[in-house]
């Protein structure tokens, strides 16, 4: 196989692990964390923030990178400017987030879990992402 | 290792999970020069979105996702969780997957790797949808909504 899949590959299974062994596969763990006026349970925020500390360093040594590892160069999104667009697609994305406890990396890695309910979120998640571009493509 | 005042907290775990997720965005920023952000890798592995990503390594890395869990799982006893019936689980994934397309990325994207990076426009994506899932599910329990047994 080759690197242009193992890299990916490899990093989607550590990824799926992490959420795993962090509970962020339990909707109720995450939905736990959302309940933030109830019975909170915090755990979300240690798998954040292991996660994002871990990131912070990997940013300050892509920084002194001409180039990836394995790829041939680096494409990062460069977009700056706050949006209606960006603010409404993540309000709606946290309602979706809140009623059934899950977003898309565990709704991927759930599959490993309890496959029926987990096909169905993303089955919902993918027709929502395609009518998205449908309707981009109508108003262009 | 248990959170005082937080009985249901896994603190520890919750740490280890976080820092192979860390590992495995690292991995694919560092290998691979893209962002581990899985709705949009999503998108570009089902056609739904383009993206310097080539489709087979998008469709490698969710495979992936599920191939970890399956590892994690292997190795405990413990009992599998409980899931949303069908209806809450279409409109929480229709939702979603709407969201995190106008919004340009969701928990990983946004907040594993944009948050690490102090992008202002993950930081206010991820303030933004830490809110409305609050207010959801503040909403959803004063209406006695329980999706979970």
């Amino acid at each position: 196989m080759s690197r242009a899949l193992i890299v990916p590959l490899l990093s989607g299974t550590i990824f799926g692990a992490g959420l795993t062994i962090g509970g962020m596969t339990d909707p109720a763990r995450v939905r736990g964390f959302l309940d933030l006026f109830g019975r909170w349970d915090p755990t979300l925020a240690f798998v954040m923030g292991g996660a994002v500390l871990v990131m912070a360093l990997a940013w300050t040594a892509q920084r002194r990178m001409q180039r990836p590892a394995f790829a041939e160069g680096f494409s990062l999104p460069d977009a700056r400017d706050i949006t209606p667009r960006l603010v409404g697609g993540s309000a709606l994305f946290g309602i979706g987030w809140g009623i059934a406890g899950l977003c898309p990396g565990p709704g991927f890695a759930a599959l490993a879990i309890a496959p029926v309910p987990a096909a169905i979120f993303l089955a919902a998640m993918l027709a929502g992402m395609a009518l998205v571009r449908f309707l981009e493509r109508e108003s262009a | 290792m248990s959170l005082p005042g937080f009985p249901d907290a896994a603190p520890m775990a919750g740490l280890a999970g976080g820092v192979l997720i860390g590992l495995a965005a690292a991995l694919m920023l560092l290998g691979a020069g893209r962002i581990a952000g899985v709705s949009g890798i999503a998108a570009r592995a089902f056609g739904l979105a383009e993206s310097s990503l080539p489709r087979a390594g998008a469709a490698a890395f969710l495979v992936g996702l599920p191939l970890g869990a399956l590892i994690v799982t292997g190795q405990s006893a413990a009992p599998a969780p409980a899931f949303a019936g069908t209806v809450p689980l279409v409109v929480a994934g229709l939702l979603v997957g709407i969201g995190t397309r106008l919004g340009s990325g969701c928990t990983s994207g946004h907040g594993v790797c944009g948050m690490s990076r102090l992008s202002q426009r993950s930081l206010v994506a991820v303030a933004t949808f830490m809110a409305t899932g609050f207010a959801t599910v503040a909403a959803m329990n004063a209406l006695g909504l329980a999706v979970l047994p």
